[in-house]
C-alpha cells in the first residue's frame, strides 16, 4: 500500500491473510488528507478485503462513490460484498429497572400459576390414572419403578451406611466422654427415623430422578415429541408424567426405610465395636425410644419431597426454551430448584411437629 | 488437464462391520461445482464426512491441496480446514450463540482481522442469505429454513476455497433455493471458490452443476460432467433426471 498525492494505493492481494498488515500500515496514513483509494492493481480481493475497504471509507468518512477506483474484477466484488448499503441493525434496547422490575413481576405471576395449573393436572390425572390406565404405556409405571427405585437402592443404602457410622462416631465421641454411650442408640434411631433417611433419599433423587425427569420431559419438548402426543390426542402429563409420579410415589417410603434401617445399622457397627454396647442392648433401645409418630412424620414429608421432585422436574421439562442447550439448562435448575423446596419444606416440617408453631 | 483439488483414492468407509463406501476413487477440480447425487442411504455425507476427517477412513487416501489428510497430524489439518466451509445437512449452529457470533467464530478463530472488519464481514454474509435482519437471533428462534441459510453464512464467513454442501436447498421454498444457487455460483466466479455440494434438487443440479459424481449403495457409478451425466445410459442415472423432471 502506497500513499500518494491524497490518495492510497493498493496493489496485489487484498485478503484475509495480507488485510492485518496493510491496517498497520493504514494506521500511519490515517492522520494525512486521504480523497481517494485506488485499487485498480489490485489481482485477488475477498469479503474479508472489501469489509477493510468500507472500514477505511467510514473512518475517513469518504464516499464510496467518488473515492473509489477499480478495475472490473474488483468492481464485481465489491458489489457483492461491501456493507456500505446494508442498514445498521440496532442494538436491543435496555430496558429500565422499574420496567424490568415489573417484567420479573409478570413472569413470576405466570410461573407460579403454570406451576398450580400443572400440579393440578399432575394430581388429577395422577388420581383419575390409579382406576383408568388409558393414555397410559403398559408396564410403565413398572418400568419407572425399577428405574427410580431399583436402580436407586444401591447408591442411596451405600450412602445411608456412610452417614450412619459418620453421625456415630461423631456422637460417639461426646458420648463417651459422658459415660452416655447408650444414648447414641437414641440419637442415631431418631435422626435417621425423622431426618436423616428421609432427607438423604430424596436429595439423592433430586439428583438421579429429577434430573432424569427434567431432562427426557425437555428432549421430548425440544423435538416436538410432546406436540406429537398431543397431536394423537394423548395428554402428556397423562402419558409422561403420571407413571413418574405412581412409581416415585410406590418407591418412596420404601427407599427411605431401607435408608433409615441401613443408617441405624451404621451406628449399630460403631456401637458395637467402638462404645462395647451389645446389639441387643442397642435395638431394644431403638425401638424404645422411637414413637409411631416419628415413623409417620418421616414417611409422610417424605412423600412431600417425592411429589416435589416430580413436579419441579416436569414444571421445567415443560418450560424449556431453545435446543440441547435449554436441556441442559432446565435440567441444572430442575435439581437446584427440587433440594430448594426439599429443605424449605423440610424446615416448614420441622417448625409444624417439633415447636408446635 | 487442471490439477485437482481434491484427489479420493480407493476409499473404504465403515460403520463398525458394515462397509458404507466401496473403493472410490475421484477427483474433484477446482473452481468447478461438483454435485453428489445418489438414493437416501448411499453414502453421499458419509463421503463429504471421510474427506473432512470427520470420520476416519478404514482405507484409502483423501489429497486436498495435494496433502494426504488420512494421515495429517491435527495441527496440519487444522490448517487445510480454515480453508475450508461446511454446510451441515441440519446447519449444525451452536444454539448457544446469537446467529452473528456463530458466523463469528472463524473469523476469530482463523485470522487477525480488527472486530470492525469481522463486524462488517459478518453483516455481509448474513445479508447475502438474506437474514440481515436475524443478526441477534438465537438459532432457537429461527425457522429449519433461516437456520439452513445463517449455516451457509458461517460456511463462507472465511471465503473457503472449498465449500462442502450437504443438502443446502433442502427445506428452503424455491425462491430462497434458487438465490442460494445465484449466490453458490457467484463466490464460485468471485472467489475462485471450489464447491462440493449433495442436493436432489434437480432444478438446482441444472443450474449449478459442472461434474456429477453418482454413488449407489456405496460404489461409484457415474463420475463426469453434467453433459455426459443427462447423456448418459446408465439406468440409474437416467431413471434420476427422468423421475426429477415431473
Amino acid at each position: 500500500m502506497e500513499y500518494k498525492t491524497q490518495s492510497l494505493f493498493f496493489d496485489e492481494e487484498l485478503t484475509k491473510y495480507t488485510v492485518p498488515a496493510l491496517n498497520e500500515i493504514f494506521s500511519k496514513y490515517r492522520d494525512k488528507t486521504i480523497t481517494s483509494i485506488d485499487l485498480q492493481k489490485i489481482t485477488k480481493i475477498d469479503s474479508a478485503g472489501i469489509a477493510f475497504i468500507d472500514e477505511i471509507i467510514s473512518q475517513l468518512e469518504l464516499d464510496p462513490n467518488n473515492s473509489l477506483s477499480m478495475n472490473e474484477m474488483v468492481k464485481t466484488a465489491y458489489d457483492t460484498f461491501t456493507s456500505a448499503e446494508l442498514t445498521s441493525t440496532q442494538a436491543e434496547k435496555k430496558l429500565d429497572f422499574f420496567t424490568q422490575l415489573g417484567l420479573g413481576a409478570v413472569n413470576f405471576i405466570n410461573s407460579l400459576k403454570e406451576g398450580i395449573y400443572l400440579i393440578a393436572d399432575i394430581f388429577y390425572w395422577s388420581f383419575v390414572g390409579i382406576f383408568n390406565k388409558k393414555g397410559q404405556r403398559k408396564g410403565s409405571v413398572i418400568h419407572q419403578a425399577i428405574f427410580i427405585g431399583v436402580d436407586a437402592l444401591g447408591i442411596i443404602a451405600l450412602l445411608s451406611m456412610i452417614l450412619g457410622l459418620i453421625l456415630a462416631l461423631q456422637s460417639a465421641a461426646q458420648l463417651r466422654q459422658f459415660g452416655a454411650n447408650i444414648f447414641v442408640a437414641d440419637l442415631m434411631a431418631v435422626s435417621m427415623v425423622t431426618e436423616m433417611g428421609p432427607i438423604l433419599t430424596a436429595i439423592i433423587l433430586a439428583g438421579r430422578s429429577g434430573s432424569s425427569i427434567a431432562s427426557e420431559i425437555a428432549t421430548m419438548q425440544v423435538t416436538e415429541e410432546i406436540d406429537a402426543l398431543k397431536m394423537m390426542a394423548i395428554n402428556p402429563i397423562r402419558y409422561v408424567v403420571v407413571p413418574k409420579f405412581h412409581a416415585i410415589t410406590i418407591c418412596i417410603p420404601l427407599l427411605v426405610t431401607a435408608s433409615t434401617l441401613i443408617g441405624i445399622f451404621g451406628g449399630l457397627i460403631v456401637a458395637v465395636t467402638y462404645l462395647d454396647l451389645s446389639a441387643t442392648v442397642f435395638i431394644n433401645r431403638v425401638f424404645e425410644v422411637l414413637t409411631l409418630r416419628d415413623a409417620i412424620i418421616g414417611l409422610g414429608k417424605s412423600y412431600f419431597f417425592a411429589w416435589v421432585i416430580v413436579i419441579i422436574g416436569s414444571y421445567y421439562g415443560f418450560n424449556v426454551k431453545g435446543g440441547a442447550e435449554g436441556v441442559g439448562k432446565v435440567t441444572t435448575q430442575a435439581v437446584v430448584a427440587s433440594i430448594f423446596w426439599i429443605i424449605i419444606l423440610d424446615a416448614i416440617n420441622s417448625l409444624i411437629f417439633y415447636f408446635n408453631v | 488437464m487442471k490439477k485437482p483439488i481434491i484427489s479420493i483414492k480407493d476409499l473404504v468407509a465403515k460403520y463398525g462391520e458394515k462397509t458404507i463406501l466401496e473403493n472410490i476413487s475421484v477427483d474433484i477440480y477446482p473452481q468447478e461445482v461438483t454435485v453428489i447425487l445418489g438414493s437416501s442411504g448411499c453414502g453421499k455425507t458419509t463421503l463429504i464426512k471421510n474427506i473432512l476427517k470427520l470420520y476416519q477412513p478404514f482405507s484409502g487416501s483423501v489429497k486436498i491441496f495435494d496433502k494426504e489428510v488420512t494421515s495429517m497430524d491435527e495441527q496440519e489439518f487444522d490448517d487445510i480446514l480454515s480453508k475450508v466451509g461446511m454446510l451441515f445437512q441440519n446447519g449444525a449452529l451452536l444454539n448457544s450463540l446469537s446467529i452473528f457470533d456463530n458466523v463469528a467464530i472463524p473469523l476469530e478463530q482463523h485470522t487477525k482481522l480488527s472486530k470492525s472488519v469481522i463486524e462488517k464481514m459478518i453483516k455481509v454474509k448474513l445479508d447475502l442469505v438474506n437474514l440481515g435482519h436475524a443478526i441477534n437471533m438465537v438459532p432457537s428462534e429461527l425457522s429449519g429454513g433461516m437456520k439452513k441459510r445463517a449455516a451457509l453464512a458461517r460456511a463462507i464467513a472465511l471465503d473457503p476455497d472449498i465449500l462442502f454442501c450437504d443438502e443446502p436447498s433442502a427445506g428452503l421454498d424455491p425462491l430462497t433455493s434458487a438465490s442460494l444457487d445465484d449466490l453458490i455460483l457467484k463466490l464460485k466466479n468471485l472467489l475462485n471458490m471450489t464447491i462440493l455440494i449433495v442436493t436432489h434438487e434437480l432444478a438446482s443440479i441444472y443450474r449449478i452443476a459442472d461434474r456429477i459424481i453418482f454413488l449407489d449403495n456405496g460404489r461409484l457409478l457415474f463420475n463426469g460432467t453434467l453433459e455426459e451425466a443427462k447423456q448418459t445410459d446408465i439406468p440409474e442415472i437416467k431413471t434420476f433426471f427422468e423421475i426429477g423432471k415431473f
